[in-house]
């Protein structure tokens, strides 16, 4: 049933990626990966809070937190802070208006300047990096 | 007629029945004022390569079922009254060929971010109050209205700086297919903010402080992510999210 | 405050993020992953005075730009007066209460206060 009040697309429709190109689906990430982070550093204040336990305490959260699970989680969680700050820096000169072309007079079939190859090359450069940096820890905490 | 499938019969059609191909129009029919339900109804529908999804509809109008609501006027993408979701997309269905959609299933159904007047007609209310609330219009005290006053001269490179913007239609495409409005009712939106950039970029204006003002505080001009799926939408080549872009970057400190 | 104020902070606040987080990444590398994460060792990055003040500096920047990211993403989901000002509200206060956590790790540690 649409809400008749406004027809909004509502949460499905905001997180829904697939109609309008990467772009859409770079937001998306961004912010998926922005609430993710703020989840691994709110754990992340509590867990190093347990130095003040002393050596027993503190071998006990490495003993959770150095297993494989863990290690998968911090990947992920290398992942989400490679690409938050390629794509941030992406959309943070975007925002001051760098990068997005000049107005000019359109001419059909009117190919949006701001969402020219520079941002497409960004937001693919985030993943590859993202994807690399995940492969690389993934390699030092499994090969320690 | 839910669901039932209809066909033109050869007597009463116009031109387009002697094409062999057809689609299956699906048309979103919601009439809040009685109920809220959403049904879809299906008409087989001949078509050319040449014709349109409004063209479609029109047919269904004329020889199918007459009650479908839809509003449209200029049929040229001049006017901004026939946009709609097509497979899922806001686009005007004047300026949308069902040919370019390769689907033989044509869904169309209301903008979403718009209030449902009846089937495919939304309101746009909220959308020009937002479009009024930037000013949109020339601030100059040196007016040419009055007397004793030039006209404002410019130079082919002064209305490049804005010309872009000013084709905008008011359609709504733009507001329908951001990820922001379709959840946050108090977001002054694509359009209104790629309009504030429009006067904001014209050197006859003298309004940038004032326009700057109203759109800086929390549901203005920062709610925007630039997700860029308005300019993608957009059937005039306006480019919304980069006049946004722009407009905030004066307010960033990266532009005077 | 206005939001275009809130924005350049959020902005100011990651690239400074950015900065020193990488740096603290780069510590968990001069003795090999696992070792850095020993107790002895963990200690001692945390009683080295210009460590435990780059910690603290990350722990507010991340602090301020990560609650006001969840602050915008709140905002944009729901409105209303009252929600709005409980979102505002309730952010600022999970920031502080985040910030002053974090800092009595870091002070009491760096204290050798265990």
């Amino acid at each position: 049933m649409p809400n008749i009040d406004e027809n909004k697309e509502g949460i499905k429709g905001m997180a829904n990626p697939t109609r309008y190109g990467i772009e859409r689906f770079a937001y998306l990430l961004m912010r998926l990966s922005g609430l993710g982070l703020l989840v691994y550093f709110v754990v992340h204040i509590y867990e190093t809070s347990m130095i003040l336990q002393g050596k027993v305490g503190w071998d006990e959260f490495l003993e959770i937190t150095q297993t494989t699970e863990g290690h998968i989680i911090l990947a992920l969680v290398i992942g989400m802070s490679v690409f938050h700050t390629v794509n941030g820096i992406r959309v943070m000169l975007g925002h001051g208006g760098i990068g997005v072309g000049k107005p000019a007079r359109p001419d059909y079939p009117y190919p949006a300047q701001s969402q020219n190859a520079k941002h497409k090359i960004s937001i693919y450069s985030a993943i590859v990096l993202a994807a690399i940096a995940m492969m690389y820890g993934i390699g030092v905490m499994f090969g320690d | 007629m839910a669901a039932e499938s209809l066909q033109i019969s050869n007597e009463e059609s116009g031109t387009i029945v002697s094409s062999t191909k057809t689609i299956t129009l699906r048309i979103a029919r919601s009439n809040p004022k009685k109920n809220t339900e959403q049904k879809f109804d299906e008409f087989k529908i001949p078509y050319q390569k040449w014709t349109t999804v409004l063209d479609a509809i029109l047919e269904v109008k004329k020889h199918l079922d007459h009650s479908v609501a839809v509003r449209y006027s200029c049929r040229q993408a001049s006017c901004g009254s026939c946009g709609m979701k097509i497979n899922g997309r806001p686009a005007l269905a004047c300026f949308t060929k069902i040919t370019e959609l390769n689907s033989d299933v044509v869904t169309v159904e209301p903008m979403n971010n718009f209030p449902i007047i009846r089937d495919l007609v939304v309101g746009f209310e909220r959308m020009f109050s937002n479009h009024k609330k930037i000013k949109p219009y020339i601030i100059n005290e040196e007016s040419e209205i009055n007397p004793g006053t030039k006209e404002f001269l410019q130079t082919p490179e002064d209305v490049e700086k804005y010309i872009q913007f000013s084709n905008c239609i008011k359609c709504g495409l733009c507001n329908s297919a951001c990820p922001t409005m379709a959840t946050d009712s108090s977001f002054v939106g694509p359009q209104a903010l790629a309009q504030a950039y429009r006067y904001v970029a014209d050197n006859r204006d003298k309004g940038k402080d004032e326009r700057l003002k109203i759109i800086d505080d929390s549901h203005g001009i920062f709610r925007c992510h630039f997700a860029g799926s308005c300019s993608q939408v957009c059937p005039k080549g306006v480019d919304p999210a980069m006049g946004i872009q722009l407009l905030r970057g004066y307010l960033l400190g990266f532009r005077d | 405050m206005r939001e275009s104020i809130i924005m350049k902070i959020h902005y100011g606040t990651a690239v400074a993020a950015v900065a020193l987080v990488a740096v603290h990444i780069l510590f968990r590398f001069t003795l090999g992953f696992a070792e850095s994460l020993e107790y002895e060792n963990v200690i001692a990055n945390y009683q080295f005075l210009p460590y435990a003040g780059m910690l603290e500096i990350i722990l507010i920047l991340i602090s301020i730009h990560g609650f006001n990211g969840l602050r915008v993403v709140l905002l944009e989901l729901k409105q209303g007066s009252q929600y709005e000002k409980s979102v505002n509200y309730g952010c600022l206060g999970a920031m502080a209460l985040v910030i002053l956590y974090g800092s009595r790790t870091i002070f009491m540690t760096n204290m050798g206060m265990m």
